[in-house]
């Protein structure tokens, strides 16, 4: 058994009245592509922060490839790239400045091979001589995932990498980060678009008021919580409604269900009761009706 | 259905990047801090030497004929080391200051929070910056001077170990007041009521001998007047106080704070909350 990239055991955090972390508990393995969502103000910076040494817990303990992140934070810390959810930046240095200054922080000198591999990935190329503050926004965010990646650390926490970015660099970055995880490196993602951590992500953590609410594959969570949807537009929707339908967005009726064997009696009462079906379609279950219900239950 | 789902595969080992260099680290804050000022060394160099000059020109104009300074020392003399020791002073605490506090503000602190930076790293690239800054200045202000005053040069070791052991006092005065302060104008008090009545009322422009009784023995409980008093002693050769004294008191001062800037910095006081 290999050592996990993260564990997290028994970590809590109190700002104030605030519990922002309540004890949470996480093992994360070598080589997973992981994502920690939740809602606004779950807690989850705050757990990255811990986990990077921005933060010092309360209580618990946090290790990074088995590196603790207090009493060997050396050793974690270099293994470690984090790319903060706040988009900051230096406006004294140009990019490559600032990439090289950041690899010495590292403890590291002649690092161009790899820098040059980075800017070329996430198409910074034509950037490395402008200064920081010419940059724009979404050109600022790709530096910071660079500037995460110059000690090629095992494992690299991306705070909503995406948020501000164009679907372009997007796709650019979700593929560089599949590249880097198919060589090797452990992703933890953070983010709000569900659609990216569904594809994207293997195992999923649920966080919500500081605690973990849910923790799974990607495909377990899809079947355990979600069910699958048929939406129909009917000539008389109340009686749809008195089949156990329930008013969806324009118009449309939506009927849950757990398999697909239950499909087809339900055409047939519909066509039975004569509901009069104009049009109808089916709905998979996605990451964001599970997310919902799981933030509902929790 | 998803398609990354799958069992996480045995990672390969990564190839290290570069080349790992010891105290790298330590150097490359050193370097970025020295950087900072040296970008805009025309607003954090050339400006407080002109400031200077411009006491010096209308101080010595003005009060040349007035204030003693040691003895037969010309007043200007007199005055050109004091003025050379406060903007060493002043600006070595605005470097550490200026630049935490910036970072700080633009959260771009974090990039030397980050890496695995230590703390005594992190504490001696920035006092040795702020040191590199002040001496800058007092030796801009040395240079300028030149054409109006003949300044001897007794024990020059003296005016360097009074400079750095000055500088790095204040450097590490910058760190606390940088760590401290939440906004700019927090800092701005703290340099404008300690650090600039420190400086001025410790014998910049007068030999506190000048000075009644009373005075004189509060001066002597301000650091910053030993700190000048064994500044100028190297310059004259003679001083308010024994240099062996101001050493002494100097050297105290600094390690105290050092240790206790040291000791914030290991708790991670405001900085890792
Ligand atoms: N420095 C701080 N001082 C006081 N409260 C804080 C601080 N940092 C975070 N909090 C609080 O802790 C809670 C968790 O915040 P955190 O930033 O971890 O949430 P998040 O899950 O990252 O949210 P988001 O999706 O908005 O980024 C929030 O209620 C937040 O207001
Ligand atoms: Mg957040």
């Amino acid at each position: 058994m290999t050592l996990p990239a993260i564990r997290i055991s028994g970590v809590t955090k109190r700002y104030g009245a605030l519990q922002a972390l309540g004890g949470v508990d996480l093992e994360i393995e070598q080589g997973e592509f992981f994502g920690l969502l939740g809602p606004n103000g779950a807690g989850k910076t705050t757990l990255i922060s811990a986990l990077a040494g921005l933060v010092r817990p309360d209580g618990g303990t946090l290790e990074v490839m088995g590196h603790d992140v207090v009493s060997d934070y050396r050793n974690a810390r270099r293994r470690l790239g984090v790319v903060p959810q706040e988009l900051v930046f230096d406006p004294f240095f140009s990019v490559r400045e600032m990439l090289r200054i950041q690899s010495g922080y590292f403890g590291i000198r002649g690092n161009d091979d790899w820098i040059d591999e980075i800017l070329a990935n996430l198409d910074l190329t034509a950037k490395a001589h402008q200064n920081m503050r010419a940059l724009s926004g979404g050109m600022k965010r790709r530096v910071l995932v660079a500037q995460a990646l110059v000690h090629r650390p095992p494992v690299i926490v991306l705070d909503e990498p995406t948020a501000g970015v164009d679907v372009e660099l997007r796709q650019g970055l979700w593929q560089f980060i599949r590249k880097l995880n198919r060589d090797g490196h452990t992703i933890v993602l953070t983010t709000h678009y569900l659609e990216e951590a569904e594809t994207l992500c293997g195992r999923i953590a649920m966080l919500k008021g500081g605690r973990v609410v849910a923790l799974d594959s990607t495909a377990n969570l899809l079947q355990r919580f979600a069910t699958h949807t048929l939406s129909v537009r009917v000539e008389r929707p109340e009686i749809a409604a008195s089949l156990g339908g329930v008013n969806g967005e324009a118009g449309w009726m939506e009927f849950a269900f757990e398999s697909y064997h239950e499909v087809e009696p339900l055409l047939a009462r519909l066509r039975e009761t004569g509901a009069g079906l104009i049009e109808m379609r089916l709905g998979e279950p996605d990451l964001e009706r599970v997310f919902v219900e799981v933030m509902h239950s929790a | 259905m998803p398609e990354v789902s799958q069992q996480p595969r045995q990672p390969a080992e990564l190839p290290p990047v570069g080349r790992e260099v010891p105290l790298a680290g330590f150097r490359t804050l050193l370097y970025k801090e020295v950087l900072r000022f040296w970008k805009v060394a025309f607003q954090t160099v050339a400006a407080p030497v002109l400031n200077a000059v411009l006491f010096l020109l209308i101080f010595a104009h003005v009060l040349d004929r007035h204030v003693t300074g040691y003895g037969e020392v010309d007043y200007t003399a007199f005055l050109v080391p004091g003025l050379a020791m406060m903007s060493l002073l002043q600006n070595a605490f605005a470097n550490s200051s200026s630049s935490l506090i910036q970072s700080k503000i633009t959260g771009n602190i974090v990039f030397v929070l980050l890496p695995p930076l230590s703390y005594r790293e992190f504490y001696s690239a920035y006092v040795i910056a702020s040191v590199l800054r002040g001496l800058f200045v007092g030796a801009g202000v040395l240079l300028v001077s030149i054409p109006f005053v003949h300044l001897p040069l007794a024990h020059p070791l003296w005016i360097l170990a009074f400079g750095v052991l000055g500088g790095a006092f204040l450097g590490s005065l910058g760190v606390i007041a940088g760590i401290q302060a939440d906004k700019f104008d927090q800092l701005a008090a703290f340099q404008n009521f300690l650090i600039m009545p420190l400086t001025m009322l410790s014998g910049v422009f007068y030999s506190i001998h000048s000075l009644p009784p009373l005075w004189q023995d509060v001066s002597h409980a301000n650091p910053f007047f030993y700190m000048i008093d064994g500044f100028r002693y190297g310059f004259f050769g003679q001083s308010d106080v024994s240099p062996w004294l101001s050493l002494a008191v100097v050297g105290f001062c600094f390690v105290a704070l050092a240790v206790l800037t040291l000791a914030m910095l290991a708790r991670g006081y405001k900085l890792r909350a």
